[in-house]
Parts: structure tokens; sequence; C-alpha cells
């Protein structure tokens, strides 16, 4: 079976920044006060690059991608 | 003596067996005029639990097969919770959680002020099932009462009878102090504010052990389960959820406290007991501030099991149930306790600090007439916004009462919405003034 992905933010450790939400809208949105709302669906090949990117670029270090099982 | 005589006489020792329904059993055990009952009359009762170190899996398989599930709220099967706790690599904690944080709730505090020896035997037993002699009790700063009477118990045991370690300590007063992750962060030296999970604190706890953390009345019930056996407790309440509970009754009756009723009962029949009618009820708040509101109608059906209040959308919480006097107007009564639960955040989750700030300013709004259809819509997407996305449930439950509330007082919506703002209404719930207090 092939390893898959899906996102993950730490609430506590997210201050909002808002950075990926641009860098991959694809499972990212933001709240009405700017803290993303992650879509817990899976993260397929397609998408796996940029929410690497997003993950990365995180100034708080809040976003991680696991992999599911 | 036959088999049936000594289980007869057992029977007749058993808390309530006199009684046609067998209740009350833990009310049965607390010390007069809510004094607590010293050692060596518990001990007439409830033999000392045995020694500490190995695992006693018969007392394990004996909590599974009871059925027990968890009476702070979130209503978990016990058995498996310990079982999971005891799969660890390093020897486990048990904490017992005495923070009693719902402002409606008083009878864990009871507990812990008249009958400490049954809340200890509960946890030393539960240490004893999975294999630990370490026990740490946590009880609310401000409940100085139910500290005293822990302390003094403890300290019976310490000179009377050998026994496990048992810290007592005293936690911050605040509402989210006594979610788990919080408790043992605390435990730990840190703010008592939630951690992410997981690890969450059966895996990952207290010093970093598998921690098993029990609600206080829980932990009664199962050393009456240990004390009278699994078929006893599971000889009133329901197939899923066996036993009795403790129910927190305020608000529009004449005599509130605590009451003991069997899991499954009618809720119109504690409101009766507790002196209100369940005729004139028009709205009743089920799990306190942090459940849910139910229209009269439903209330006067309702049964008290969380398989029941599920698919209304309620459930059990805390057991802390207030009839909304009929004077009060709910939407307001709504706005002050959001007002509170807002203050009540640790400050950690943007949406949870956001979130509940602007639900409660727009419930505030339309409470006084200043809201609009377009602050209902807000409310709703607020709410389906900030759900699920804490570090912990605390948004989830303030986000439930919203719903609730905006499903119940729907016609009230309306009445707000259309001008008709209710006359600077009397405000009836006792909000709590804990904004400030320390975390740590």
């Amino acid at each position: 079976m092939a390893v898959t992905y899906r996102l993950r933010v730490d609430p506590i450790a997210c201050d909002g920044h808002g950075l990926c939400a641009e860098l991959l809208p694809e499972r990212i949105t933001l709240d009405d006060w700017g803290f993303p709302i992650v879509d817990g669906a899976e993260v397929d090949e397609r998408l796996l690059a940029h929410a690497r990117r997003a993950v990365e670029l995180c100034p708080r270090l809040a976003l991680r991608l696991e992999r599911v099982a | 003596m036959s088999a049936a005589a000594a289980a007869e006489l057992e029977r007749q020792d058993s808390p309530g067996a006199d009684g046609e329904t067998g209740l009350p059993r833990l009310l049965a055990g607390l010390g007069e005029d809510g004094w607590p009952v010293p050692l060596s009359r518990h001990r007439h009762l409830y033999p000392a639990p045995p020694r500490l170190g190995r695992r006693h899996d018969d007392l394990l398989v004996a909590v599974e097969r009871s059925g027990l599930t968890g009476r702070g709220g979130a209503g978990f099967p016990t058995g498996r919770k310990m079982r999971a706790v005891s799969a660890g690599r390093r020897r486990p904690v048990v904490v017992v959680n005495g923070s009693e944080g719902e402002p409606t709730s008083r009878k864990d505090t009871l507990l812990l002020r008249a009958a400490p020896h049954l809340v200890l035997d509960g946890a030393v037993l539960a240490a004893a099932a999975i294999g630990t002699r370490e026990v740490v009790v946590a009880v609310d700063r401000k409940a100085t009462k139910a500290l005293q009477s822990m302390e003094w118990a403890v300290g019976q045991r310490r000179s009377a009878e050998p026994g496990p370690s048992v810290r007592v300590v005293a936690l911050p007063h605040r509402y989210v102090a006594g979610e788990e992750s919080a408790l043992v962060h605390w435990i730990n030296g840190g703010p008592a504010k939630p951690t992410l999970t997981p690890p969450r604190p059966f895996e990952s706890g207290v010093d970093a052990r598998p921690t098993l953390v029990d609600n206080v009345e829980t932990l009664a019930h199962l050393a009456q389960v240990v004390r009278w056996g699994p078929d006893w407790f599971r000889e009133v309440g329901t197939a899923a959820e066996p036993g009795t509970m403790l129910v927190t009754m305020s608000g529009a009756i004449d005599r509130p406290g605590v009451y003991e009723v069997p899991l499954g009962g009618r809720l119109s029949e504690v409101v009766r007991a507790a002196g209100g009618s369940p005729s004139r009820m028009e709205a009743v708040l089920i799990g306190g501030y942090f459940g849910s509101w139910l229209d009269g109608a439903k209330a006067r059906r309702a049964r008290l099991s969380n398989e029941h209040l599920r698919p209304l959308g309620s459930g059990l919480g805390c057991g802390a149930i207030v009839v909304l006097p009929q004077e009060a107007c709910g939407l307001h009564e709504t706005a002050r306790i959001l007002d509170w639960l807002a203050g009540e955040t640790a400050g950690q989750c943007g949406s949870c600090v956001h979130g509940l700030a602007a639900i409660a300013g727009a419930t505030a709004a339309v409470s006084r007439g200043a809201g609009s259809d377009a602050t209902v819509e807000s409310l709703h997407r607020w709410a389906t916004q900030i759900e699920g996305r804490g570090a912990c449930r605390f948004p989830d439950g303030a986000v439930r009462l919203l719903r609730s509330a905006l499903n119940v007082f729907g016609d009230d919506v309306e009445r707000h919405l259309r001008g008709e703002a209710c006359a600077t209404g009397p405000s009836v719930l006792p909000i709590p003034t804990t904004k400030g207090q320390p975390w740590r």
C-alpha cells in the first residue's frame, strides 16, 4: 500500500501567520481571525511537495505532515 | 452457613439494600452534616485495600465487568482506561481529579468532604489494580473544606495502616485546570493549561509515566464495585451505563443539592424529588455550563443516560442540572455563561481565544436587542469554524451550549431581533469570579 499523509496543526504553537493557507489553499483555509482551518483529508502525491513546503516555512513550526498508518 | 445465607448477609451490609430501589449507594456513606467519616468507622464496612506493588488483575477484571463509566463528563469506560494505563512499560500513577470547575456542580466536593476514605479507597484500589503505589489527589484550592478533609483523611491512614504514598495537591481555581492534560501539566510543574494530545495522560502523564486520571465520583463507585461486586453494581442503571450517578440540582427547585439517581432514570423524577415542577419546566440545562439546554417537552421525557441524551444533542456531562426559572430569559443567561466561558480560555489556541470572545459578544448583543439576522448568521459560522480546533475540547463545549440555546430559545431569539428584548430581566444563574485567578 502506498504511504499517504495528512496535515495537522498544533493550535497552541500556531500564531496565525497564515503563510500555510497561501501555500496550500487546497487543504488550508483561514478562519475569521486568520487562524488556519486544516482539512484532514489525505494529501496526495500531487500536493505533497506543496504541503512539505508549507510545513517547512511555518514560522512557528506548528504545521505537521503525518503519515497515515 | 450456606452460600445463599452468606450472600444475604453481604447484601444486608451493602448501602441502600433495605429500600426497594437499592438507593442511595454513595450518599449512604456520607458523614453527618458534611463531616468526614473517620477511618475507624469507614473500615466497619470497607476492608483495607490489598498490598500494593504487584498488579491485582482480579480488581481490574471486576471494574471491567461492572461496566463503570467515568462520572467527570466524558463517560469513558473506566476499566478500559485502567487496562490501557497498565499496558504501559513504566510504572503508572493514579491522579484523583477533584477539580470540579463546573460552577453548578457540587457532588465531587461533597464526596471529598464527607466521604474522603471512600474516595481514597477507590484511588488505592485503582492503584492496586494497575500495579502502582503512587496516588495524587488534586483538589481545587478554593474548596478549602474538601482539601482539609482530604488531608485529614490521608493523615489518619498514614498512622493507622500501611498504604501507598498519597499526595494531596491544591489546584488553581480555573475551569480548564480539570481537563486531564492541564491537570497533568500542572502536577508536572507547568501552568494548569491543556497540552497538545496525543500523547494522552494514559500514555505519558505525570513524570512522563502512564497516568490514570479519574474523577472523584468514579473512584468512589470503584470502591463500591470492589466491595460488593460487579453484579451488585449492575443491579441498577442500564446495560450500557450501569449503576447510579450523582446529580447536582439547582435553579427553579425548592431543595437544591446533590441527589443520587439510577442511570437511565427519569429527569422529571429527580426534578420532583428536588421540589421542582416538571410540568412547568420551560428549559433545563444538563451538564452545567459545559452542557446543553433541553426544551421543556424533551426534558419531561428525558432519561438520564448518555445513550438517551446524545441523540437529543445533549449528554450527562458531570451531572449538573439547572432548571431555568420562569422569570429568567434563557438567552440572557446563556450570554452570561458564554461570557464567563470566554474568560476561562487558557489563551493558547487562536480559534478559542478569538472565537469564544466573538461568540460571547454577539450572543450578548442579540440578548440585549442589538443584534440582527447577520449577528445570528455569524454565530452559526463561528460555531462551525471553531469546533474541533482547540488543543482540548473546551471551545467545543461552548459551541454545544450556544447551538442548544439558539435551538431551544429560537423564539426568544426572533423576539429579541424584532426589538422585543426582555426588559432588563433578572440575572439568575450564578457566575463565578474566576477571571484573574493564577494558572500556577
